[in-house]
């Protein structure tokens, strides 16, 4: 494996739900890479959505989940903190602005177009109405949404289709330039053709966002990341470079999945 | 079986309008003779049941004076005949049938007539529901935010149950309650009668809150998970994601929520007759006893014939309208979706 600096760096992490007796994390150890797709693959109820949503720590909304081990973020000025460490309201707001997520269903917010996302830049600082447009059009040329939503502003974000909703919520998380984002299988509630768009969306973003997403779907896998974790059972069983994992795994259990033999 | 099914459903639909239509005949066909007497002047007419001499034809509009001068003397005759019985509240002190009988002589030759006007009671609904809704609709919001955002599980359930529990209790008892103990206690903070508008649309208020926290607390509990993840995960607060997400998702059901509660405001009449006062006269400030339209109705029907009957007939047909167009409207106005 190349060496290339990780954003993040998941060590001995344990993860419990609350009133849950046994821990459905146990011991991960992942790295995810900056500027790269890292997948997070495995059957359901293997952990993976977990893993992700400890990232900007988003089970936090429902209290009483136990951490162990450390999640380590790096700083933009390169220092690293633990985000597990986080305890106050402000520090998870600014957690959650670093790390944006994307989520399986689309979700727009019952406003327009424009104040979707005009929403997050709001909360992050940018009241300014001149800046908030220059971005936002911008946003959404770079996320090429630009042309089918220009006339539509400032409708109803629910009246666009699954696939542009989904795009949209992409686009607000992208317009606050978060140094990390979370994809919880993005694509699952989408067409093939909607699909496509959001892969080739996730796949541009790279060259500026370090990537993490969890997917049902292997062929989405080995289609757009870089680098692949495969989990089962609440243990991180391989990582390993996506081109490696998908033709010749270190592991027996890992080669099993992938060619189908369970999953 | 299809075709059966199909039928009954046809025919339970279409009950609704036959119901709805039959009413609002009938509610008309009984005010008729109130309407063609007072016409649109009831509506603003502060008067009822007070005895007016006729004026020589001079006003207004001259046939129909003497056509209604006849139906006049009509309803007139039926008043005196169950006259005995007919007493209420403060303009009955200088009744008609007093006047009759004691000015024998130079008077009573004169024509007279009994005038009845819905004013009061229109502006004691509209004013009551006012206040129950300015009161309700902050504290309702405030418990369905509570319990379906804010408080535990361990919480949220025990006063969900209780809300309901309170939703289950009879207007009545309500009444009697802000009869003996609540109006008193108002009017010793506020001042003025402990029978009052205020008293009144606060007990209307209480009344409804639960109805309206429980619809808009289902109405929030529907907003998904993920959505409010969503706006927590652009760093929204708990607040934030509340006013910005929550509300405007669900505001539909908050909204139709509020319209049945003041539906409900707008119709009650028991507890509203226990302490509104029922006295025809306009509260000068809130603190002072006036009436409502239902309460009107409740009252009086009993000792009601003739044209005193069919204005309680306008009464109610109006009620029914104004219900009906405050509701619609409500629903039109708020439920479109965006802009």
């Amino acid at each position: 494996m190349k060496d290339i600096a990780n954003i993040m760096e998941i060590q001995d992490f344990s993860f419990t739900y609350p009133k849950a007796e046994n821990p459905s994390l146990k011991n991960i150890n992942l790295p995810i890479k900056e500027n790269h797709i890292t997948a997070l693959i495995g059957p359901s109820g293997c952990g993976k959505s977990t893993l992700l949503r400890a990232m900007n720590r988003i089970h936090d909304l429902y209290p009483g989940c136990h951490y162990e081990g450390a999640i380590k973020l790096k700083n933009q000025d390169g220092s690293i903190g633990n985000i597990l460490d986080i305890k106050k309201e402000n520090d998870f707001i600014a957690l959650r602005q670093r790390v944006g997520m994307i989520f399986q269903k689309p979700t727009p917010f019952p406003m327009t177009i424009y104040e979707n996302i005009a929403y997050g830049l709001r909360i992050a600082g940018i009241k300014n109405k001149n800046d908030l447009e220059e971005i936002i059009v911008k946003s959404l040329q770079d996320a090429a949404l630009w042309n089918e939503v220009k006339d539509r502003l400032h409708q109803d974000a629910r009246g666009l289709s699954g696939g542009q909703q989904q795009r949209l919520c992409i686009t607000r998380v992208v317009a606050l330039k978060p140094d990390l984002m979370l994809f919880d299988e993005p694509t699952s509630a989408l067409d093939p053709i909607s699909t496509l768009a959001i892969e080739e969306m996730i796949l541009g973003l790279k060259e500026k966002y370090s990537i993490a997403i969890v997917t049902h779907n292997m062929q989405q896998a080995s289609r757009i990341s870089d680098y692949t974790a495969f989990m089962y059972l609440g243990d991180l069983v391989e990582f390993n470079d996506t081109d490696v994992m998908f033709t010749n795994p270190k592991e027996q259990q890992t080669n099993n999945y992938i060619t189908g033999k369970f999953g | 079986m299809e075709k059966i099914f199909a039928r009954l459903s046809q025919v339970s639909a279409s009950l609704v309008f036959v119901v709805l239509v039959s009413t609002l005949v009938t509610l008309y066909i009984s005010a008729k003779p109130a309407i063609e007497e007072f016409g649109a002047k009831f509506l603003i007419d502060a008067r009822w049941g007070v005895d007016v001499p006729i004026e020589p034809p001079s006003s207004d509009h001259k046939p129909a004076q003497q056509a209604s001068q006849s139906s006049v003397s009509n309803a007139h005759l039926d008043n005196g005949t169950n006259a005995g019985d007919e007493d209420d509240g403060i303009n009955v002190g200088d009744d008609d049938d007093g006047i009759n009988v004691g000015g024998d002589g130079v008077v009573s030759n004169a024509p007279h007539k009994e005038v009845f006007g819905g004013a009061v009671a229109i502006v004691g609904t509209v004013f009551s529901t006012i206040i129950a809704l300015l009161f309700a609709v902050p504290l309702a919001m405030g418990i369905a935010i509570f319990l379906s955002e804010i408080a535990a599980p361990a919480i949220s359930k025990p006063v969900g149950i209780a809300i309901e529990l309170l939703a289950a209790i009879p207007s009545i008892i309500y009444g009697m309650w802000g009869l003996f103990y609540f109006g008193p206690f108002i009017a010793s903070i506020f001042g003025g009668h402990s029978v009052s508008l205020l008293v009144a649309g606060l007990v209307l208020g209480v009344m409804v809150i639960p109805f309206m926290a429980a619809l808009s607390r289902d109405a929030i509990n529907t907003t998904p998970d993920v959505l409010k993840e969503a706006a927590y995960a652009v760093g929204a607060t708990k607040f934030e994601v509340i006013k910005d997400v929550v509300f405007p998702y669900a505001k539909a059901g908050i909204i139709g929520s509020i319209i049945i509660s003041l539906g409900r405001a707008l119709g009650e009449t028991m507890a509203v007759a226990f302490v509104i006062g029922g006295v025809f006269e306009f509260a000068k400030s809130v603190t002072d006893p006036t009436n409502s339209i239902p309460v009107v109705l409740a009252n009086n029907f009993s000792e009601s014939s003739g044209l005193s009957l069919a204005s309680l007939f306008y009464l109610s047909l109006i009620l029914f309208v104004v219900s009906f167009i405050v509701i619609f409207t409500a629903k039109h106005y708020f439920l479109r979706r965006g802009k």
